[in-house]
This record gives C-alpha cells, structure tokens and sequence, in this order.
C-alpha cells in the first residue's frame, strides 16, 4: 500500500512546496497586520478585520474566482505584474501558493495576534527605558515572546494550505506536475476507475503530513511557553 | 541636577508638580495613588506631561513651549520598577547587557565586574530570570539599568514588593550605590525609614501636588513624625 508511485511523490513535494512557500511568504504580512491589529485603533479596522476573515467564510470556489479575475492573466493585478515583473500566477504552482497563502491567512493571523497582545506591555516600556527604538523592542521582546502563537498560527497556516482544494482547483485548475497538489490528486484518483488504491496511499500521506506538523507545533509550543516564564 | 515642572490631567486626576533635585538622592515620598509614579514616568519620557519642562543636567528632555520631547529610549535614564521587568525570554546575563547593546555602548569589563561586584550577583549570571528570588531579581534590574551606564537613575519603590528580610538585604546595596555608583538617582517610596537612609532632599507628593520638599530629615519628620528617631 504504501508503494508510491513517481507521479502521487510529484504531487506530494509539490503539496509540500505550496503549503511551505506559501506559509513562509503569508508569516512576514501576518506578523505585520496581527501587529496591527493587536496594537493600533485606526479608521476602518472593522473592516480590514472583516476582510481578512472573509476566505474563512466564503465559499472556496468564490475566493478562487475572484483570484482568478484578479490575479489571472487579463486580471487588474495579475496583467500588470505578468508584464511589469514577469511574475505569473495563473495556471502556475505559484498561483496554487498565493490561493492557499490566501485561504490560511485568518488561521495564520489569528494566534499571533492573541499572543502579541498577551505581551506584557510594561515589558516593552522597560525595554524602551534601556534604549530600545520602538522597532528594537518589537524585534527582541515583542516578537520573542509572541513566538508561541507565531509558530502555531504558522503550523496552523501550513495545515490549511496544504489541504485547501477548492479555491486553487477554481484558479489554477488540476495540472499535474504544476498544479496537482495532494488533495487535486486524490480528487482525480477518485473519479476514474481503479484509482482507489492510490487515493488511499495519498490519504495516508496527508495524515502523516498533518500529523508531523500537529506533533511538531506542539513541541515547539510547549519549548516557547517555558521561555516566556524565564525557566 | 533634575528640574522638574510639570502639569499632566489623567481623567480627573491632575499632576502639577515643580521641584528642583540636586545632591545624590532626590527623594519621592507619598502615599500609593499620590502621582508618584506618573512623575517618574514623565520623567523616564513614558508619559507626555501636557505643560512643562524636565531637563537632568543640561539636557533637555521635555519643553512643551519649545515642542521637545524626547524619545525614552533616547534619554538615557535608568528605571528600576517594582516589579523588576526583566525580560523572561533572556538569561541575567543577557538581561543585564540588554540595555549597554541596545545603546552601542562598548562592552567594558572593568565597568560590568564592578556592578556584580556591586549587586552581587556574580552568580546567578548564568541562571533563568524564572529561578530568581525577589531581592535577586530587583539586584539584577539594578545592575541591568546601571550597565547602560544611565545619566540619572529613577528606582520606583524597588523594595515595594520585598518583604522586611529582603528590604534588609538589599538596602545596603542601594546605600553602597548611592556612595560609590556616581549616578544620580530619584529614589520612590512611601516608607520614610527607606528615605531617610538614602536620600539627602525629599519631595512630598500629596494628590497630585508638592506638599512639601526639602532637607530628608526636617521634611520627614514633619509629615511623618512617628517614625522620627
């Protein structure tokens, strides 16, 4: 059963990859907008709050869909960086990351708001008496001590976008090679004859995958919680 | 030298205070909710006071009139809290130069052997913030402010949350500070046996207001005369 052929391993790395960049990519804008949001009131917060949620809730489909009128090719954002920067995102591996960075996000960004704004402030005022720049402090304390939620929500992020199906199927199809992640290949396997006993090798796979990173977020999580009470 | 003149509102509460500290130890004496601690904040730059002027030395730190304020991280002062702060994510050590590295001072051993010595906490250098004791961790936040090498140091009731054992053991090293440390310092405390060891002058904080302010002895036995010799 667990005799895996080169073309269920292609889309296993390339799930991997996905799931990897994406998250990598998604950590650095979800640092920045939890900060934000964890720590600044301002004009329209509401609503970038409402925005960020929104993959959570809306059907995937529909956030594939929008991604490709925007993102595609002819897209108001995916033309101009096709022609300016030679970036290309529809029908593209990268394209399958930017969807899954985006449908991760509210899982990204959530942990790491909770745990900055379970920072001690006073912390940070003693750190700004010893001479600390306000991005000084954000760098060694702030972010140090938010490490735990920051490494669960990138867990978390990894765990959705190696499993996101629906809005990356609607922008950026099924390609094998390119685009055929885990859950794509095991969605294929299921519609043509005899392919059960492959979908069930990817299955297997996937729960191993998810599992790894469940058991690894934990220990990671628990290693950060011990340093933030000095022990 | 340390000039203060300052007004700030908090909700309903007003601070208006103006003094003049010099000599060694300026001390802050008032009872809990007085405005003891907003002061010292205004003066570590924490705080904004709506009107005024703060300078140590010649430096000016707040001038609303000029439109100054500066940066606490750029005033070089010292704040010692009550509840120490050390940074739990970092060992003593590293808690202890945190403040000489955020302020690019070189790295002097001569200085740095000479505040352990100081504090005694040679040590515990090596130890977690999480397995120190309470007069530990307010030794190490002293040797911590001390080694950014401070231009005034402000310590707000560093002994409030000791009990009378720990306040015994860390006084003399405040004493020895005071004596050999060479640094200025705004001493906060609501316990007039505490300020009548260290400090040369004592402002008295009241609601808000100076209430009185002069020589440590004749200033303390006037408000607080039970605890006179």
């Amino acid at each position: 059963m667990f005799d895996i052929s080169p073309a269920e391993w292609t889309a296993v790395l390339l799930s991997l990859k996905v799931g990897l960049v994406a998250t990598l990519v998604a950590t650095p804008f979800g640092i920045a907008i939890a900060w934000l949001l964890a720590r600044y009131h301002f004009w329209g917060k509401s609503l970038v709050d409402a925005v960020i949620y929104l993959p959570l809730v809306l059907p995937p489909v529909v956030t594939g869909y929008l991604l490709l009128l925007t993102f595609g090719r002819k897209g108001l954002v995916g033309g101009w960086l096709a022609d300016h920067l030679g970036i290309v995102f529809a029908f593209r591996w990268t394209g399958a990351a930017l969807a899954c960075g985006i449908m991760s996000f509210p899982l990204l960004v959530r942990p790491i708001r909770l745990s900055i704004e379970a920072v001690d402030r006073r912390l940070e005022q003693a750190a700004s008496t010893l001479g600390a720049a306000p991005w000084k402090v954000f760098l060694t304390v702030t972010l140090p001590l938010a490490l735990p939620g920051v490494l669960a929500g990138m867990v978390l992020g990894f765990a959705k976008a190696i499993g996101e199906f629906g809005a990356t199927i609607t922008f950026v199809s099924n390609i094998p090679g390119e685009t055929q992640t885990i859950s794509a290949a095991i969605y294929t396997l299921t519609q043509v004859p005899d392919g059960d006993a492959a979908a069930l090798r990817l299955v297997g796979v996937s729960i191993v995958i998810s599992m790894i990173a469940l058991v690894t977020s934990e220990w990671f999580a628990r290693r950060a919680t011990q340093r933030m009470h000095g022990t | 030298m340390l000039r203060v003149d300052i007004f700030k509102k908090l909700g309903d509460f007003t601070v208006d205070v103006k003094f003049v500290g010099e000599g060694r130890v300026t001390g802050l004496f008032g009872s809990s909710g007085a405005g003891k601690t907003s002061l010292v904040n205004m003066i570590a730059g924490l705080l904004k006071p709506d009107r005024g002027f703060i300078a140590v030395g010649d430096e000016v730190l707040d001038d609303t009139l000029a439109g100054i304020h500066v940066p606490p991280h750029r005033r070089r002062i010292g704040y010692v809290f009550q509840d120490a702060r050390l940074f739990p994510h970092l060992s003593v050590s590293q808690n202890l130069h945190y403040g000489r590295r955020m302020n690019g001072v070189a790295h002097d051993s001569a200085h740095q052997d000479r505040v352990v010595d100081l504090l005694d906490i040679g040590k515990l250098l090596t130890r977690r913030t999480g397995q120190l004791s309470g007069g530990e961790r307010q030794r190490v936040a002293l040797g911590r402010a001390l080694l950014m090498q401070p231009q005034l140091l402000l310590l707000d009731e560093p002994l409030g949350s000791l009990d009378s054992a720990r306040k015994a053991e860390i006084l003399p090293y405040l004493i020895r500070l005071r004596d050999e440390g060479g640094v200025p310092m705004v001493y906060v405390s609501h316990d007039p046996r505490e300020l009548r060891q260290l400090a040369a002058q004592v402002v008295v904080i009241r609601r808000g207001r100076v209430a009185a302010f002069g020589d440590a002895e004749s200033v303390l036995a006037d408000v607080a005369p039970q605890f006179a010799d």
